[in-house]
C-alpha cells in the first residue's frame, strides 16, 4: 500500500506537470516542469520526502530498463545515421571534455576567490 | 509462431525485461565494474540483431515494449528526491555551482553548435545531441521538443558517461583542477549519473557535488537549449 500511496502522489504531480506544459507555451518538457514541482513542494514541506522516497528510489534504480526500447528505436534511424556516426561520435567525446574542463575551471576559480577573500576578512 | 509474435500484447516487454535483466545479472555475478560493461547498451544491440535476423518489424516489438515511455515523467519527477537531499549543499555551494555548471552547459552547447556548423551537420542529428550531457529521462524530454531522433540522444548521453568515467579524472589533473568540489561539479556536469560515480571513488565531496550536478545541469539545459537553437538555426 506505501508504494501505491507513493505512486499516487508522483502521477498526480505528473499530471499537473501535463498541465502547465499544455498551457505554457515554453518549450520545456512536462517531466521537467514536474520535477521542479516536486521540489517546490518538498521545500514548502506540502510533499515530505517519507511520503514519496521508497517509491522514487525503486524507481531510479530501475530507470535504465526503460530506455531500452527508446535504444532499440535506433534501427529506424539507421539511414539517418548512416553518414555520420564519425562525426557524431567525435563531437560528442570532444563536446563532453570542454565541459569537463570548463566547468571544474570555474569552479576552482569561484572556491578560490571565495577563499582569499575570507582569509582576507581573517587577517 | 510469427503471426503470434505480431498480435501479442507482452513479447516487446518480455524482450526487453529477459535480454535486459540477463546483461545485468551477467554484470552482478562476475563482479563486472566497468562502466563500459553497460546493460542498457548490450541489451538493446542484442535486441536490435535479434530483430534484424528475425525479420521483425521494430514496430511489432515497440508495440508492447514502447509502452515504458509512459514512465517518463513520473521517474523524471523522481529525480528531485536526490536533489532535495543535496539541498543543503546546494546553498552552501549556490554560486559555485551555479556560474560553473551555467558556464559548462554554454560551452557544451557552443562546441556542438561551432563542430555542426564546420561539417555542415543536419539540424535533426545536432538538436538529438544538445542535451547529451543530462541524464537521459531529461535528454529525452529536450530531445522530443526540439523534434530530434531519441535514439541518437540515448546513444549520445552514454558516451558522454562513458567520457567522464575514462577521461575525467585525468583531464582535470591535466587542467590543474584540484578542489573537490570543483572536480565533483566537473564529473556531474558533464557526464551525469555515470560520472557520478566515478566522482564517488574520488571522494564524499565529489560525490555529493556531482549528484548535484545532473539535476541542475539538467534543468539549466532545459533553458539554455532552446534559446540556441532559437538564434541559431
Amino acid at each position: 500500500m506505501k508504494y501505491l500511496k507513493q505512486l499516487a502522489i508522483i502521477l498526480m504531480v505528473s499530471v499537473v506537470a501535463e498541465v502547465m506544459s499544455y498551457f505554457i507555451p515554453l518549450s520545456v518538457p512536462a517531466s521537467v516542469y514536474g520535477l521542479v514541482l516536486m521540489v517546490i513542494l518538498l521545500l514548502l514541506k506540502i510533499v515530505k520526502l517519507d511520503q514519496v522516497e521508497d517509491t522514487a528510489d525503486f524507481m531510479l534504480s530501475i530507470m535504465p530498463f526503460f530506455f531500452v526500447a527508446p535504444t532499440v528505436s535506433l534501427m529506424t534511424s539507421f539511414d539517418a545515421i548512416k553518414g555520420n556516426v564519425i562525426v557524431l561520435v567525435l563531437m560528442c567525446l570532444v563536446s563532453s571534455i570542454v565541459v569537463i574542463i570548463v566547468t571544474g575551471l570555474a569552479a576552482q576559480a569561484i572556491i578560490r576567490f571565495r577563499h582569499r577573500k575570507e582569509e582576507k576578512k581573517n587577517a | 509462431m510469427r503471426d503470434f509474435i505480431v498480435s501479442s500484447s507482452y513479447f516487446g516487454i518480455a524482450l526487453s525485461f529477459v535480454v535486459y535483466m540477463f546483461y545485468h545479472i551477467v554484470k552482478e555475478k562476475f563482479k563486472i565494474r566497468s562502466p563500459f560493461f553497460n546493460a542498457l547498451i548490450l541489451a538493446a544491440g542484442t535486441i536490435i540483431v535479434l530483430l534484424l535476423v528475425t525479420g521483425i518489424d521494430f514496430e511489432v516489438y515497440n508495440n508492447s515494449a514502447g509502452h515504458v515511455t509512459f514512465w517518463l515523467t513520473p521517474m523524471t519527477i523522481c529525480l528531485a528526491i536526490p536533489l532535495y537531499r543535496q539541498l543543503e549543499k546546494l546553498k552552501e555551494n549556490f554560486v559555485a555551482v551555479m556560474v560553473s555548471i551555467l558556464a559548462g552547459s554554454l560551452a557544451h552547447i557552443i562546441t556542438l553548435f561551432l563542430i555542426a556548423g564546420l561539417v555542415k551537420l543536419d539540424n535533426m542529428l545536432l538538436n538529438s545531441i544538445l542535451s547529451k550531457s543530462v541524464t537521459t529521462a531529461i535528454a529525452l524530454g529536450i530531445t522530443g521538443e526540439l523534434g530530434g531522433i531519441q535514439s541518437v540522444t540515448i546513444v549520445g548521453v552514454t558516451i558522454a558517461g562513458l567520457t567522464g568515467v575514462s577521461l575525467g579524472p585525468s583531464i582535470l589533473k591535466l587542467v590543474r583542477v584540484k578542489e573537490p568540489v570543483a572536480k565533483g561539479l566537473a564529473l556531474g556536469t558533464a557526464s551525469h549519473a555515470v560520472g557520478t560515480s566515478k566522482a564517488m571513488e574520488l571522494g564524499e565531496i565529489e560525490g555529493a557535488m556531482s549528484s548535484l550536478a545532473i539535476v541542475v545541469t539538467g534543468i539549466l539545459t532545459v533553458i539554455i537549449v532552446p534559446i540556441f537553437v532559437g538564434i541559431l538555426e
